[in-house]
């Protein structure tokens, strides 16, 4: 029997009823009326509250801590410092995810952890914390990227030896590594190439700004097994990680997803959960900890800042003939930025022949990195499409139509090795080229149009489910997956749909840990496709099973028994009267089925951004007037959750290109932890974003589809860096384009566009 | 340690008692004490909007509101915006639009969102946004938001 991954049964004249559609979430109902359990919402019995304690400088040795007068306050039940996490050396993974949740030998950015209290309430558990004596030793530190890579920049790893790097393997530096990445002769590209553009762009580390804080409740049992419910993308991997640093068997874990208030790649590594087990543990109660805002910010998150070079050349009939880049990365105390993606992924989308990128990943004192929709691409491709603008410009082509000319097709073999499938960039860019907004015209003072395209690769990955058929002829599917995007209603529409039965008989939980086999973490786009897979699947098991059944009860071969609608029938006409799903789990038991399977196929996914806006030169403030995204979803399973997708990206875009960044005092201290001085875009800040989904299947999967949720953020730095270009004659090199830094754009150009 | 308050208050329309300490916040007695855990946290410094409640009929910031303040007032939560099987058409709405996308903004963003509609049943698209300028969501980019708003401010109008 062939496997599903290599027999999908994509057909792309099947009927559908339920696939495409938009019909409410299961999990809907439950969000709107306020009963839906996020990370903070749980409480159990005796449960204390956690504190954290952190550093407040950024770069120091940690000499000693006191805890005795923490420890008698009444109300505290235990008290953790590095003491109580097994010492694992630095320089490996472990070493780095321990020392990043509870410093060890030093504190390496503002907002380390150094001690963690347990308390019967909040306000003990406060004043615990003021009462710990942490001794420092105050180092010089450093806060960029570049700065850290000069000779003589404080040091942050000792052990650290750049990787990559010859000549520098001996001596101790912030370079984590090196990689490069090439294809063809660049060099001899560029002398084919009529126009030769090489550009500096900058951007600044952004957090992925989910509303809601980490939050987690940890119970050691008297068992001696840990139980923690959480708001993660990644149960199974956290559930590894806390197993190697906390020195505890894996299967005595068990990891509860709770509904989690957005991620975005922010959620998918622990940082208070191993400091609640050991509070558990100690106090022997149940320990909540909620971080707040500030901590959030000080500690969890950020996305890289990036300072990239990039040199492109084309040909006066619109060809590009080599690309180039050279990127650096900073990812905060420890390794993460996924610098290697951004090298991959910059320029794939153009069938270029010739084509190097060179990335560095560098520590610095700042928060460790961590993963933001298409981890790493964003802010390097706001300079390749910034650059693509300009050599449009170069040789007076339509920024589109230079893009088509250039477009990869299937069968090009791109820089990281993989041979494209069927994409649909072709098609996603002439949909945005015939699209209505494109071809409006757009004037007026200080108005400007962009457009920009992205890629990503789109995963898979493993991936374990069951579905189960219940007494009453239900189907109940147990996925192994987080749901942060609205999964779960996709997969009951695929299950609907293969079981030819109402989508309101199909439910969906997601399985803890302990219930299903291991499941890769959501993220990189990967689980409507993945764990879609797994229902369809789970599905084609159960319809064969009720057909054995139904046949078994009629005393025929499996042959002659015919599947459809959530009944088996005679194929023959006449004879027995058809059995029911209900009537089927009568005869021998409910029914189970599981998958689980290494999912490969995933389709890379293209998308096209158009922005209108408009520039205040007054106050350096930026409009957005009009946003229209296209983008190939292979198929959208619900249309709705789709759309939402590309809204998403394109706002958080907006922020990233306009506003959003992390700014640090001389001290080290970052200044504005908070929603009211770090600032996201508001409702009034946008208009509607007009989301315009293609479908070029995705063949590899039993209904085409490609993952949706990173390619939407992609392009969205450059189309807007592009319409500010437009608009002001002068273009951005460094993000975000707040309003101080636009008005002293502005002034450098001196007289406005004519 | 400050000796606790007594409060007694009307939630939701049920007569409740409860003790606190002083520098309590209306949100963290909702939350932990009332156990009405439908008014989130987003920031506990009134910048996000997740914690909007109605406090005898004004919309408020349940952080920015000391718990001991609610005493003899009448506070009004996401929990008791249906009645019982019966949603708001505010509610209804968000699901039918897909105005609720993880769902951790949606209490507050219904709160304010019923709000509005109760002084202004008639609201430009503009007026929406500006309105709920006070309620952050990363996961919409607010279209579905204001979409689902002003179909139920249209429904609720009859037209
Ligand atoms: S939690 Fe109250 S405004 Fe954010
Ligand atoms: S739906 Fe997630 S923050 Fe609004």
């Amino acid at each position: 029997m062939t496997n599903i991954l290599e027999e999908s049964g994509f057909d792309p004249n099947r009927k559908l009823r339920i696939v495409g559609t938009s019909p409410v979430k299961p999990d809907g109902r439950d969000k709107v009326t306020g009963r839906a359990k996020f990370g903070a919402d749980l409480a159990l019995p005796g449960m204390l509250v956690g504190k954290v304690l952190r550093s407040p400088h950024p770069h120091a040795i940690i000499k000693f801590i006191d805890t005795s007068r923490a420890q008698a306050l009444p109300g505290v039940m235990a008290v953790v410092t590095r003491d109580d996490f097994p010492e694992i050396p630095p320089g490996t993974g472990e070493g780095d995810l321990t020392r990043n949740v509870m410093a060890r030998e030093k504190a390496l950015y503002d907002g380390h952890a150094v001690a963690a209290v347990a308390a019967t309430s909040e306000s003990i558990a406060k004043q615990a914390l003021k009462l710990i004596r942490v001794d420092y030793e105050k180092l010089p530190h450093v806060i960029d990227a570049v700065e850290a890579m000069a000779p003589g920049a404080p040091i942050l790893h000792e052990h650290l030896r750049a990787e990559g790097i010859k000549g520098a393997e001996d001596k101790p530096t912030n370079v984590v590594e090196r990689q490069e990445f090439r294809m063809g002769d660049v060099e001899a590209g560029f002398r084919e190439a009529d126009v030769v553009i090489e550009r500096e762009f900058r951007t600044c580390p952004i957090h992925q700004g989910y509303i809601e804080p980490q939050a987690c409740v940890a119970n050691w049992t008297k068992a001696g097994r840990v139980e923690l419910w959480c708001c993660t993308q990644a149960h199974f991997g956290m559930r590894d990680n806390l197993a190697s640093i906390l020195d505890i068997p894996k299967e005595e874990i068990c990891i509860t997803g709770a509904e989690i208030g957005g991620a975005f790649g922010g959620k998918t590594i622990m940082y208070a959960e191993p400091l609640a087990i050991q509070l558990s543990r100690k106090a022997k109660r149940p320990v909540r900890i909620v971080l707040n805002r500030n901590e959030v910010f000080r500690a969890t998150g950020p996305v890289s800042g990036t300072h990239s070079r990039i040199k492109m050349g084309v040909t006066r009939s619109g060809r590009f003939t080599a690309a180039e880049a050279e990127m650096v990365y900073q990812c905060g105390a420890f390794t993460g930025s996924m610098y290697y993606n951004g090298a991959q992924t910059m320029f794939t989308r153009y069938d270029l022949k010739n084509a190097k990128a060179v990335a560095y990943e560098v520590v610095s004192n700042r928060p460790k990195v961590n993963a933001f929709r298409a981890p790493g691409v964003p802010p390097v491709v706001f300079g390749v499409e910034s650059v693509v603008d300009e050599l449009a410009k170069a040789i007076g082509m339509d920024p589109l139509e230079l893009r088509l000319k250039n477009a990869a097709t299937e069968g090009y073999t791109t820089i990281y090795g993989e041979t494209f499938g069927p994409i649909g960039f072709v098609e996603t860019l002439e949909a945005a080229m015939k699209h209505e907004h494109y071809r409006a015209p757009h004037s007026g003072p200080n108005c400007g149009r962009g457009v920009a395209a992205g890629f990503w690769w789109n995963r898979a990955g493993d991936t374990s489910g069951k579905l189960r058929i219940t007494a009453d002829g239900s189907v109940n599917l147990l996925l192994g997956t987080i749901d942060i995007g609205g999964s779960r209603v996709s997969m009951c529409m695929m299950a609907a749909e293969e079981l030819g039965i109402p989508l309101e008989r199909v439910s969906a939980v997601i399985a803890n840990t302990d219930q299903v086999s291991y499941n890769r973490l959501t993220a990189g786009s990967r689980v409507t496709f993945s764990s879609g897979i797994i229902v369809v699947d789970c599905a084609r098991q159960a319809i064969a099973e009720l057909r054995r059944r139904a046949a078994a009860a009629w005393n025929v071969s499996e042959q002659e028994v015919v599947y459809e609608d959530g009944t088996c029938r005679l194929a023959r006409a006449g004879g027995a009267a058809p059995l029911s799903m209900a009537e089927l789990v009568k005869r021998g038991g409910p029914i189970s089925c599981s998958s689980t399977l290494a999912v490969t196929g995933a389709g890379p996914g293209f998308g096209v951004h158009i922005v209108d806006l408009e520039v205040d030169r007054e106050t350096g403030g930026v409009k957005i007037l009009r946003y229209t995204v296209v983008e190939d979803a292979g198929k959208a399973i619900n249309r709705h959750q789709v759309e939402g997708q590309y809204q998403s990206g394109a706002a958080q875009g907006v922020g990233w290109a306009l506003n959003e960044e992390y700014i640090y005092g001389e001290d080290g201290r970052l200044q504005n932890p908070s929603f009211l001085d770090y600032r996201m875009p508001v409702a009034s800040d946008l208009p509607m974003i007009e989301a315009v989904i293609i479908e070029v299947p995705n063949p590899k999967h039993p209904y085409g589809l490609r993952g949706v949720g990173e390619v939407p953020v992609v392009p969205t730095l450059a189309a807007i860096a592009n319409a500010i270009t437009s608009a002001i004659g002068v273009r951005p090199y460094e993000l975000p384009m707040s309003p101080p830094r636009l008005l002293k754009l502005i002034e450098t150009a001196g007289t406005s566009k004519s | 340690m400050a000796a606790k308050i007594q409060v007694s208050t009307t939630v939701n329309g049920e007569q409740r008692r409860f003790q606190c300490e002083p520098q309590q916040t209306l949100l963290d007695v909702l939350r932990d004490e009332l156990a009405l855990t439908g008014t989130k946290e987003g920031c506990a410094t009134g910048d996000c909007g997740a914690c909007s409640v109605m406090l005898d009929g004004r919309l408020v910031d349940a952080c920015l509101v000391l718990a001991a303040e609610v005493q003899g007032k009448k506070v009004e939560t996401i929990e008791g915006m249906a009645q019982g099987e019966e949603l708001h058409p505010l509610q209804r709405t968000f699901l039918e639009h897909n105005g609720s996308q993880c769902g951790i903004c949606t209490p507050g963003m219904l709160m304010a969102a019923r709000a509005l509609l109760e002084r202004n049943p008639d609201p430009s698209e503009t007026e929406v946004r500006y309105w709920l300028a006070g309620n952050l969501c990363r996961c919409t980019g607010y279209d579905k938001i204001i979409r689902s708003v002003l179909a139920a401010a249209k429904e609720m109008r009859g037209a």
